[in-house]
């Protein structure tokens, strides 16, 4: 039992939790007595100690499964462990409950845990749906309402968007490029782990005396330096999250620029690898914005800070400039991966060589750059300067010519092409119509005098569905039926899939299409109830919904039955041409046993005796321990 | 049917498709009445809008549809590719340009809108707005009621007489909005914020908070009067004389939610 309680596992972290928990309480005692004025006449405040425990609970967790142990060890000075791939790749179900520094393992790790957080946040959005059914519903009360869809939003966007894509990006990269793993695995572990810590801080929200956060995933101060504990649960919860991010970002970004194998030049990337790529970048220059934005709110909260109380010299508008510098890249970071996973897809699945294969490339370039001069379009009614509406809304429209070259480019590319209408390619054709429906919604919303009257109604919680369900959430689909057969080495159930797009397509446009019709007559967004006038509509959209929320079983069901007893899938199903079809299903451990040497475009469908990479003849001579001699079960 | 008759065939769909669609969309208001001058301007380019929208989805979804009828494996192309075109200048240097210019033009289109919309009138009356949680109050400055500051919870404006609104709030952002009018402003505690109005239409409007402001925030409502000059000075007189009754305290509690 002692070995059990000092080896990196649960029971470790279980009793460092404990210690976090003292810790805190230890902590914000001996800072409140010391400073002994008046104000605190109460030496131990609930809050006080819950706040401090909501920073510390969470590293001690970490610290206790084992992410930092090696880090430790070097930097103590003390023999570092030699390398024996013990903790790399999974032999029993057990390997993915630990901390392991196998790209593929992190991989599902990934995929998994985002997809349990989507589950959440739907069903999160069922119950808000059900409040919404008619007007002056009671079936929640407002403030829980208000918590509902903030802790929607934030599971979506920070536990389901952005690690989905983080996950396929962690599977498939080192595949696609031909390297043996990501450049810091041990860095890749730990930015797995923090986000179920994430994830678990936002849900305890709802436990939270005054209930959950209830200020949107926007949290805009002053609502939110004044809002009960719960708050307290966001702006902590999104710095794990965050960090989470920046860590795969950056592993991404020196894998792809330093870990491509021999011949793979920038421009035989796919345009998975491409979009990532970009993806990190703002990835890595964006997310310290949100950070920041949180911690004025929490000195604000915890410290009196009054960044943004002002009536003592705060200013609340900079919050929101702060915020969506953040979060308006952000949006780009939850489609341009999905982006790259529409380009491997149609082009395998049309059987021809991607259009315009560089403006693909240099169209997600564009898209990083001017994905940072847009931010204050969402603030064109704030009360900023009017000026800078003008800027703004000159390249908010202009951003949409490189994703307008993005869309265009598939088009061609399915043009006389051999298409093969399979349930990765459906969603695929699904994403482009309803992508570029929200699309199309956000152009108009450019238009500052249409943003004037419909900005935070309900034409924008359709716009965004449109984006993010229709646009990203679709895309995730695509790619989860296309690399399923690579990463489980089972086939998944055809027959299932396509009822699957069917029912997601058809409802998805009955529930969010209305919204805009609902904004445009003017019903606020973010209401727990509304005007009569709305009603007949708010009931269509709730029972449309609960026809989407269970087209999500048809999904989870295939993909939970076709992993235990799939039919078999072979190395490479669908006839691609990049590196990761070179290998089985799943991949071995160091994925490619004979080196990969990248020979031409990785999209050279139709041209003759065209390859792409080609295998060493020698099975490569890796210098590894025991990891390598157990076979992956 | 020959690849030529079922492109002409897709074609003729697709346009009066664009037809379809740009005309259901002139059919169908789904906008609340126009009350204000400025949401004539607004309409006007939220059409324009739909004119230029409509036929880049019909687009899209056509090329998509033309490729799966035309395109789709027949049996027997199970290990056949397509033809390897790799792209062609001329036409990504087109699919660029147009949207650009297309783009600028409607930007450039949507600030002249701005521009009229947000111009100063020759003549303006100015009333005072304070949101908080979860109300609003509306003050009338002497230079309306010719005597003293006004404080009251409805809102009745002249018609045909330019509204300049200056907003403060009490505790936390919320947003100051009547759909009728196509006119949003966010109230911001700290700073003063405008809203400028032209009313063109009698009745009585929705106003709502269109920002989260807390639990109240979806019962943050309460209405537009808009009445004719006469009337409003009536109303005004009213207000002046309860005031003045009930010793300058707020003269009436109607209308207040939240």
């Amino acid at each position: 039992m002692a070995a059990k309680l000092r080896a990196p596992g649960f029971y470790r972290a279980g009793w460092l939790m404990v210690g976090g928990v003292g810790f805190a309480t230890l902590l914000t005692w001996l800072v409140r007595m010391s400073t002994g004025h008046a104000t605190y006449h109460h030496f131990l405040s609930g809050e006080a100690v819950l706040t401090v425990s909501l920073l510390a609970v969470p590293i001690a967790f970490l610290i206790g499964i084992g992410g930092f142990d090696y880090w430790f060890y070097w930097a103590t000075g003390r023999p570092t462990r030699p390398e024996d791939h013990s903790g790399h790749g999974a032999y029993t179900w057990k390997d993915y409950f630990r901390i392991n520094t196998d790209h593929k393992v992190i991989g599902v790790q990934y995929l998994v845990n985002s997809f349990f957080f989507l589950l959440v946040g739907g069903l999160l959005a069922m119950l808000m749906r059900a409040q919404l059914a008619e007007p002056g519903s009671h079936f929640v009360s407002a403030n829980t309402y208000n918590g509902l869809f903030s802790v929607h939003a934030t599971l979506l966007i920070f536990l389901f968007m952005v690690p989905v894509f983080a996950g396929f990006g962690n599977y498939v990269i080192p595949l696609m490029i031909g390297a043996p793993d990501m450049a810091f695995p041990r860095l890749n572990a730990l930015s797995f782990w923090l986000l179920p810590v994430a994830g678990t801080i936002m849900l305890l929200s709802f436990l939270a005396p005054g209930g959950a956060f209830a200020d949107g995933w926007t949290a805009y101060a002053p609502l939110s330096t004044d809002a009960p504990i719960g708050q307290t649960f966001f702006s902590i919860g999104v710095q794990f999250a965050g960090a989470s991010s920046i860590m795969t970002a950056l592993n991404f970004l020196v894998t792809i620029i330093t870990m491509r194998a021999p011949g793979m030049s920038f421009f035989r990337l796919p345009l998975l690898v491409w979009a990532n790529f970009a993806t990190s970048l703002l990835v890595v220059i964006a997310t310290p914005f949100i950070a920041a934005s949180q911690f004025f709110v929490l000195l604000d909260r915890a410290l009196g800070f009054n960044f943004f109380n002002a009536a003592k010299g705060g200013n609340v508008l900079m919050y929101q400039h702060v915020f969506w510098f953040y979060s308006h890249p952000a949006v780009y970071i939850m489609i341009l991966p999905g982006f790259g996973i529409i380009s491997e897809v149609i082009a395998v699945k049309a059987r021809k060589p991607i259009f315009g294969y560089r403006m693909m490339a240099f169209s997600l370039l564009a898209i990083v750059g001017l994905g940072f001069t847009v931010w204050a379009h969402h603030m064109f009614t704030s009360g900023m300067a009017g000026w800078i509406r003008i800027p703004m809304s000159i390249t908010t429209a202009i951003i949409a010519v490189p994703t307008g070259i993005k869309v265009f480019s598939w088009l061609a590319t399915l043009w006389r092409g051999v298409l093969h209408l399979d349930t990765p390619m459906l969603f695929a054709l699904g994403f482009i119509t309803t992508f570029t429906l929200g699309g199309i919604s956000g152009i108009m919303l450019a238009m500052v005098p249409f943003d004037i009257d419909v900005s935070s109604t309900y034409f924008i919680v359709a716009h965004i569905h449109y984006v993010l369900f229709g646009g990203s959430l679709m895309t995730i689909f695509a790619g989860a039926y296309y690399w399923f057969p690579k990463m489980t080495g089972r086939m998944y159930d055809e027959r299932l899939g396509k009822w699957h797009f069917w029912t997601t397509f058809i409802f998805m446009n009955l529930t969010f299409g209305p919204m805009h019709v609902l904004g445009l007559e003017g019903m606020p967004r973010r209401v727990a109830t509304y005007a009569a006038q709305f009603a007949d509509l708010n009931m269509w959209i709730s029972l449309a919904s609960f026809a989407l929320g269970l087209s999500t079983l048809i999904f989870i069901y295939n993909m939970a039955n076709s992993w235990r007893g799939g039919p078999k899938a072979a190395a490479n199903p669908w006839r691609g041409m990049t590196l990761e079809w070179l290998v089985s299903s799943p991949p071995p451990v160091f994925n490619f046993d004979r080196v990969p040497t990248v020979v031409g475009g990785p999209y050279e469908y139709g041209v003759p005796g065209a390859v792409h990479g080609i295998l060493a003849p020698t099975p490569a001579t890796v210098a590894a321990g025991a990891g390598l001699a157990r076979a992956p079960s | 049917m020959s690849r030529r008759r079922s492109l002409t065939a897709t074609i003729v769909a697709a346009v009066i498709a664009v037809a379809l669609g740009i005309l259901l969309s002139f059919e169908i208001h789904w906008f609340p009445v126009q009350a204000s001058a400025q949401s004539h301007n607004t309409d006007r380019l939220y059409h324009v809008l739909v004119i230029a929208s409509v036929p880049i989805f019909v687009l899209v979804v056509a090329v998509i549809l033309y490729c799966v009828w035309q395109f789709h494996m027949k049996p027997g192309e199970e290990l056949k590719d397509g033809p390897p075109i790799h792209g062609n200048t001329r036409l990504e240097v087109f699919w660029t340009a147009i949207p650009a210019i297309l783009m600028l033009g409607m930007v450039g289109y949507s600030f002249v809108i701005l521009h009229d919309n947000e111009k100063k009138p020759a003549h303006e009356i100015q009333i005072g707005v304070t949101g908080q949680q979860f109300f609003w109050s509306f003050q009338y400055p002497p230079s309306v009621t010719g005597g003293p500051t006004i404080n009251s919870y409805d809102l009745y404006v002249p018609d045909n007489e330019s509204v300049y609104f200056n907003m403060r709030s009490k505790d936390v952002i919320h947003a100051f909005y009547i759909p009728a009018f196509r006119l949003q402003q966010d109230v911001v505690p700290g700073i003063t914020t405008h809203y400028l109005a032209t009313p063109d239409r009698l009745g009585n409007y929705p106003v709502v908070c269109n920002l989260l402001c807390g639990e109240g925030h979806s019962l943050m409502r309460t209405t537009v009067h808009v009445v004719t000059p006469t009337k409003f000075r009536a109303w005004i007189k009213s207000q002046l004389s309860e005031s003045s009754s009930s010793t300058g305290k707020i003269s009436t509690v109607r209308g207040a939610s939240g």
